[in-house]
C-alpha cells in the first residue's frame, strides 16, 4: 500500500501537525519508504495467531479506591504558556 | 592522586568508603572533565551547584555511616527522565522549558542511594533515532575516532549523550533508555557497557514516554560490575507504574564472578546476515569461544521470525508514539505557536515543535491507527510480535540459558553519514536488538573488540524474562577475555 498526496495531508491534519504544500511530496516519500518497508509482514502467517497485548504476563496491580494525590493545581499549571489562576488559556472554542 | 575520573564505580565506592576521596572531589574532577569536553555535547544540561551540594550532604552521610550503595558517585541523567527543578526536554522543541514538579522514580531511587546528578544528557528527540542526530540540541560526539581520522563519528542512539559521557570519562554511569536499541547500540559505538532489563523491571513513572509497551530504563556504565551496581538502584516495584513487575530485585552484584560452566548458549543462525562484515562475524565466533573456554555449551538455535521484528517495530513503535505524544499541544506545558483558533494553535505547535523524525513517525502511526487500516497494519504487527516472543520461547524451553547476538550490524559512522535519503537505512542499525524489546526480554551489550579502523564493536547477549543475573555473569566473561577499551583523549 500507498499514500498519494490527500492522504498525506489528511494523515498531518488527523496527526494535528500542520504542513505546508511544498513539505507534501518529501513527505508522501518518506512515509512510503516505511510503508514498503512494513509490506513484508503480509507473507507472515498469522492464521489463528493472538495479537499481543502484554509483554509480561501480568495480573494488571489494582490500588484502594481512594484519593491519593491532588491539592497540586500550582503544580499543574506551573509549566503552561498561557494561565489564569489556576485555568489553562486557549483560544475562544465556543461563540 | 591519580586521575579520579578514570575509576570505575567499583573502584571509587571503595576509594569513597576508604576515605582516600571524598565526593566531593570526585564530583569536582567529573565537573571540570564535562566543562572541557563540552564539544562532545554530551550535556544538554550542566548542574555543578546542585552536584557540588549533592556531594557535600553525601559525604556527611559517609561521615556517620550512612552512605547508600551508591553514595558520593557522579553519574549523568538522560534528559528523557524527569528531574525535579531542573528543565527536561526529551531534547525536544515542544517541551521547551520544561521544568518537572516531580522525580521520576527511577532517578529518585538513584539519589536515594546516594548518587549525586551531574547534570542532563543529551539524546535523539523523545528517544527516537539511532545516531543522537535528531536531538533539538544538536549532534552528540563519539569519543572515539577511527584510527588517523578526524572526522567526528555519532556515539549511537538515542541514548547518545549517555554513552558518549561515559566512554569519555565524564561520568561514572549514566541513565538510560531503550525502545528498540537505545541503550545496547549506543554502547556498543562506544565501548561501554549498557542492560535494557526485562520489561516492567524499571518504573516507567516520570520518564518522557515514547512507545510504552517497549520503554525501558538501564544504566550505561564503565564495566559489566557497575551496570550491576546501578541496575540494582534503577530497578523495582513502583506503584505508580502498573506495568513495573513486583518482584524482589536481585543483588545483580553477586552475579559477576558466578561460574557459567554448563550454561548453554544460543547462536541464532537467523542473525548471520548477507552481507555483515567480516569483522563482526569473527567477533561473533570469539565471543561464542570465550563463552566455551569458560564452560559454557553452545547450541545452534533458530529464530524464525527475526527478519520480521523490525518491520513490526516500525508500526507498533510509532502507532504507540503518536498516541502518547498527542498530549503535547501547547496547552498544558512547553511550545505553543499562536492560531486562529484552537485546532490551528494545536497545528502550528505541534508543526513548530517536532523534529523531522518525530513528525515522521507520528504520521506513520496515525495512519497505521485510522480507520480502515487498523486490522492491515497494527493488528497485524502485534500477531506478528506474539510470534517473535514464542520464537524465544521455543528456544529457552529447550534449555537454553542466553542467546549470543552481535550488538549491531556495524561500527560507528560519521554524522550525516546515514538515513539522509532513505529513513529506512537508518533504521537498520537496530536489528539485532529489537527483537529483545518486541518480545520483552533483557539484553546486555558488551564491549569485546575494534574494528580494522579502531571502533569498538560489541557482543549482545539476551536473556530469559527477569534473568539478568546470568546476563551479568555471562557479560563479565566477555569483558575479562576481551578487556576494557578507553579511548584516546581528542577533545
Amino acid at each position: 500500500m500507498s499514500v498519494d498526496a490527500a492522504t498525506v495531508r489528511r494523515i498531518a491534519h488527523l496527526a494535528r501537525i500542520a504542513v505546508s504544500e511544498d513539505e507534501v511530496p518529501h513527505l508522501q516519500g518518506e512515509l512510503n519508504a516505511m510503508l514498503a518497508f512494513v509490506e513484508q509482514l503480509s507473507e507472515v502467517n498469522v492464521e489463528g495467531v493472538e495479537p499481543m497485548t502484554s509483554v509480561t504476563p501480568m495480573q494488571m496491580k489494582k490500588r484502594q479506591d481512594v484519593v491519593d494525590d491532588g491539592e497540586i493545581a500550582d503544580d499543574i499549571v506551573a509549566n503552561a504558556p498561557a494561565t489564569e489562576g489556576h485555568f489553562f488559556l486557549v483560544p475562544k472554542v465556543v461563540e | 592522586m591519580t586521575d579520579l575520573t578514570s575509576l570505575t564505580l567499583a573502584e571509587a565506592r571503595k576509594g569513597l568508603a576508604a576515605k582516600t576521596f571524598t565526593s566531593l572531589e570526585l564530583t569536582d574532577a567529573h565537573l571540570s572533565a564535562i566543562e572541557a569536553a563540552r564539544v562532545l555535547n554530551a550535556f544538554v544540561m550542566e548542574t555543578p551547584d546542585q552536584a557540588r551540594d549533592m556531594a557535600k550532604a553525601v559525604d556527611e552521610k559517609i561521615a556517620r555511616g550512612e552512605g547508600g550503595p551508591l553514595a558520593g558517585i557522579p553519574l549523568g541523567i538522560k534528559d528523557l527522565f524527569a528531574t525535579k527543578g531542573v528543565r527536561t526536554t526529551a531534547c525536544s522543541k515542544i517541551l521547551g522549558n520544561f521544568v518537572p514538579t516531580y522525580e521520576s522514580t527511577v532517578t529518585s531511587q538513584l539519589w536515594r542511594d546516594g548518587a549525586v546528578m551531574l547534570g542532563k544528557l543529551n539524546n535523539d528527540e523523545f528517544a527516537m533515532g539511532s545516531a543522537n542526530e535528531t536531538s533539538c540540541f544538536g549532534p552528540v560526539g563519539n569519543p572515539w575516532r577511527r584510527e588517523g581520522s578526524n572526522t567526528t563519528l555519532v556515539p549511537g542512539g538515542s541514548s547518545g549523550g549517555s554513552a558518549s559521557a561515559v566512554a569519555a570519562l565524564l561520568c561514572m554511569g549514566a541513565t538510560a533508555t531503550d525502545t528498540g536499541g537505545s541503550i545496547r547500540q549506543p554502547a556498543a559505538f562506544t565501548a561501554t557497557v549498557g542492560i535494557k532489563p526485562t520489561y516492567g523491571r524499571c518504573s516507567r513513572w516520570g520518564i518522557v514516554a515514547f512507545a510504552s509497551s517497549l520503554d525501558q530504563a538501564g544504566p550505561i556504565a564503565r564495566s559489566v560490575r557497575d551496570a550491576a551496581m546501578l541496575l540494582r538502584s534503577m530497578a523495582g516495584h513502583d506503584p505508580k507504574d502498573t506495568t513495573s513487575v513486583d518482584i524482589p530485585v536481585p543483588d545483580y552484584e553477586a552475579a559477576i564472578g558466578k561460574s557459567v560452566k554448563g550454561m548453554k548458549i544460543g547462536i541464532p543462525r537467523e542473525y548471520r546476515l548477507d552481507g555483515m562484515p567480516a569483522e563482526i562475524e569473527k567477533l561473533w565466533s570469539e565471543g561464542a569461544a570465550w563463552l566455551k573456554a569458560a564452560g559454557a555449551e553452545l547450541v545452534e538455535v533458530s529464530l524464525p521470525h527475526t527478519k520480521y521484528a523490525l518491520p513490526a517495530y516500525y508500526i507498533v513503535a510509532p502507532a504507540e508514539a503518536s498516541s502518547n505524544l498527542a498530549r503535547y499541544d501547547g496547552v498544558r506545558y512547553g511550545l505553543r505557536e499562536q492560531g486562529k483558533n484552537i485546532i490551528e494553535l494545536y497545528e502550528n505547535t505541534r508543526a513548530e515543535g517536532f523534529g523531522a523524525e518525530v513528525r515522521r513517525r507520528v504520521m506513520i502511526g496515525t495512519y497505521v491507527l485510522s480507520a480502515g487500516y487498523y486490522d492491515a497494519y497494527y493488528l497485524r504487527a502485534q500477531k506478528v510480535r506474539t510470534l517473535i516472543k514464542k520464537d524465544f520461547e521455543d528456544c529457552f524451553a529447550k534449555g537454553v540459558d542466553a542467546i549470543l547476538t552481535p550488538a549491531t550490524p556495524s561500527a560507528a559512522f560519521g554524522i550525516g553519514e546515514k538515513g539522509g535519503a532513505d529513513p529506512v537505512e537508518m533504521y537498520l542499525n537496530d536489528i539485532f536488538t529489537v527483537t529483545v524489546n518486541m518480545a520483552g526480554l533483557p539484553g546486555i551489550a558488551v564491549p569485546a573488540g575494534k574494528d580494522a579502523q579502531g571502533l569498538p564493536l560489541g557482543l549482545q547477549l539476551i536473556g530469559r524474562p527477569f534473568d539478568e543475573e546470568t546476563l551479568f555473569s555471562l557479560g563479565e566473561v566477555i569483558e575479562q577475555a576481551a578487556g576494557r577499551f578507553t579511548p584516546a583523549r581528542w577533545w
